[in-house]
């Protein structure tokens, strides 16, 4: 039966095993519309293994999966893997450039869906570019290597060249982990500034940086999900003594 | 037990043997280049690269030799390139790493290893003979590319394992399919290594000469299609020397060759230093 409740990604019952370890546990999970939701946790506790089940990625790790991811209410094992990942955007920890120019980086993937005229890719890189924050600084350089770039415009071009697949959910796995603090701020506000127009799931390890941004925040440890709530309550008032003590620094 | 050398003259020992080493492999290599360019060079002349062979070699010049080595090299890296791409590709990407890759990646090692005049056999038994291709450019161009196939399989394979599995996450993760993230990404990253490959392959193809007196034979006339009989200037350069017709047009067609294989590597490493640029 189709599900006909308003959560944009709901993890139902999820369980995930790579060769000889299990990732996740028995996860359930709804994340709504045009929020930001945080997910905490100490290392290997099974967040980022979450964002890659959720674009399939665990496929490529040869990982086995049991139970449901619905997008929009569909079970994302039934949709064409390619539009699931269009429709699923995700940034990397490190940032990966594509060789190539800026441009090229930004409209890889559009090109691959979709045909474009010359006027509409440059308007699309434009527009990804003033979204990422990151136009006025790259806008003479469009034709410039990708690679010649600073790390934290590196982590915004990431953030470009998924936006500009006009994506419906963007998931960052710990974007600003290799970065200064002025990148952080940059990318942060940039989070703030999309989120009446995307859903995003945000992994950090930076449990402040949940504070700072996510509307929801979910603790994670050892693949499972402990707690899950408004950022307030679970940083204020955390149900579980582990979601506390993480928290306030006593492990991870 | 009680002998140790201090870890500074330790440095300075080992500093000294890995620079003469160096020393040692380089002087060899320089003494070869310039044996043959000494007594080479002398020979050439407008005349020696532009005009046809003529008493058996011990006159005219070798332009017939040149036009002929070049087709030759040419047939076996347009062969060769496509099909040994081709197939590190599929082994890299589609086989997963199992036994039919590692079969086949030893295969291709223990083919390299093969002797040259081994292919030299081959090629005269299956394309001159059986299919009737006679001593012809196309039979020595296709002997040589069986012949550097492994090599530029190797090499491809390795140069494609070095694409970082990144770039392929991040082009997957962009919902791009497998074919197009291979044609767009891992090839175009790998191209370099691709390329040294193929510079290996030509160089191994211009240089052979057991291979393609058995296949292209020896005709010291130009050739006029892929069905000519050439005679390639490394041929001819074995042929004047052991037939002992004469020393000084033999060096003189050394030098040639050298040049003409100093020139291919430099105009591929300049392809390859442009193509970096553009692209990286």
């Amino acid at each position: 039966m189709m599900q006909t409740d308003e959560a944009k990604i709901r993890v139902d019952n999820l369980n995930l095993y790579y060769p000889g370890r299990q990732a996740l546990r028995n996860i359930n999970l709804d994340i709504e519309e045009n929020e930001i939701l945080g997910i905490i946790g100490p290392a290997n506790s099974g967040k980022s293994s979450l964002l890659r089940a959720i674009n399939r990625l665990h496929e490529i790790d040869l990982a086995r999966l049991t139970g449901r991811i619905m997008l929009d209410g569909i079970n994302i094992f039934d949709v064409r893997i390619n539009d699931l990942r269009r429709r699923v955007g995700l940034i990397f920890a490190t940032p990966v450039v594509l060789p190539g120019t800026i441009y090229k980086n930004l409209t890889y993937g559009p090109k691959s869906h979709n045909h474009f005229s010359r006027a509409q890719l440059d308007r699309l890189v434009e527009d990804s570019l003033v979204a990422a924050n990151l136009w006025d600084e790259v806008k003479d350089r469009l034709r410039d290597s990708a690679s010649t770039i600073s790390g934290g415009q590196q982590q915004r071009l990431c953030i470009a060249r998924t936006l500009a697949m006009n994506p419906e959910v963007i998931m960052m796995d710990e974007p600003c982990s290799g970065l200064d603090p002025i990148s952080t701020a940059k990318i942060e506000a940039t989070m703030l500034e999309l989120k009446d127009k995307y859903t995003f799931i945000l992994v950090t390890n930076n449990t402040k940086q949940a504070a700072r941004v996510a509307d929801r925040t979910a603790f994670f440890l050892s693949g499972e999900l402990i707690e899950i709530g408004t950022t307030e309550s679970i940083f204020t008032n955390p149900q579980d003594e582990r979601t506390d003590q993480y928290i306030r620094g006593k492990f991870g | 037990m009680g002998f140790r050398i201090e870890p500074r003259v330790n440095q300075k020992i080992a500093y000294y043997v890995l620079l003469l080493m160096t020393i040692i492999t380089v002087l060899v290599l320089f003494f070869i280049i310039g044996y043959v360019f000494k007594n080479g060079l002398g020979q050439l002349s407008f005349a020696f690269l532009t005009q046809k062979t003529m008493d058996m070699g011990k006159g005219g010049g070798i332009f017939s030799s040149i036009v002929g080595t070049l087709f030759v090299a040419l047939v076996a890296i347009v062969i060769a390139t496509p099909l040994g791409v081709g197939s590190a590709l599929y082994l890299v990407e589609y086989t997963r790493g199992g036994p039919v890759r590692r079969v086949i990646s030893f295969g291709a090692d223990c083919l390299a290893g093969v002797p040259s005049i081994i292919f030299g056999l081959f090629g005269f038994i299956f394309f001159v003979i059986h299919l009737g291709m006679g001593w012809s450019i196309l039979s020595g161009g296709l002997t040589l590319a069986v012949m550097i196939i492994p090599t530029i399989i190797r090499t491809t394979e390795e140069a494609i394992k070095a694409v970082p599995r990144s770039y392929r996450e991040i082009s997957y993760s962009l919902g791009v399919g497998k074919f197009d993230t291979i044609f767009k990404v891992v090839l175009p990253a790998s191209l370099p290594g691709i390329l040294t490959g193929v510079i290996l392959g030509i160089g191994r193809a211009v240089g052979e000469t057991a291979a393609v007196i058995f296949t292209a034979g020896s005709s010291h006339n130009l050739p006029t299609s892929l069905f000519s009989s050439t005679r390639t200037l490394a041929v001819h350069f074995y042929i004047l020397a052991r037939e002992g017709i004469s020393m000084p047009k033999a060096y003189g067609t050394a030098a040639v060759l050298i040049i003409i294989i100093l020139l291919i590597n430099f105009a591929a490493y300049r392809l390859m230093h442009r193509f970096i640029a553009r692209y990286y």
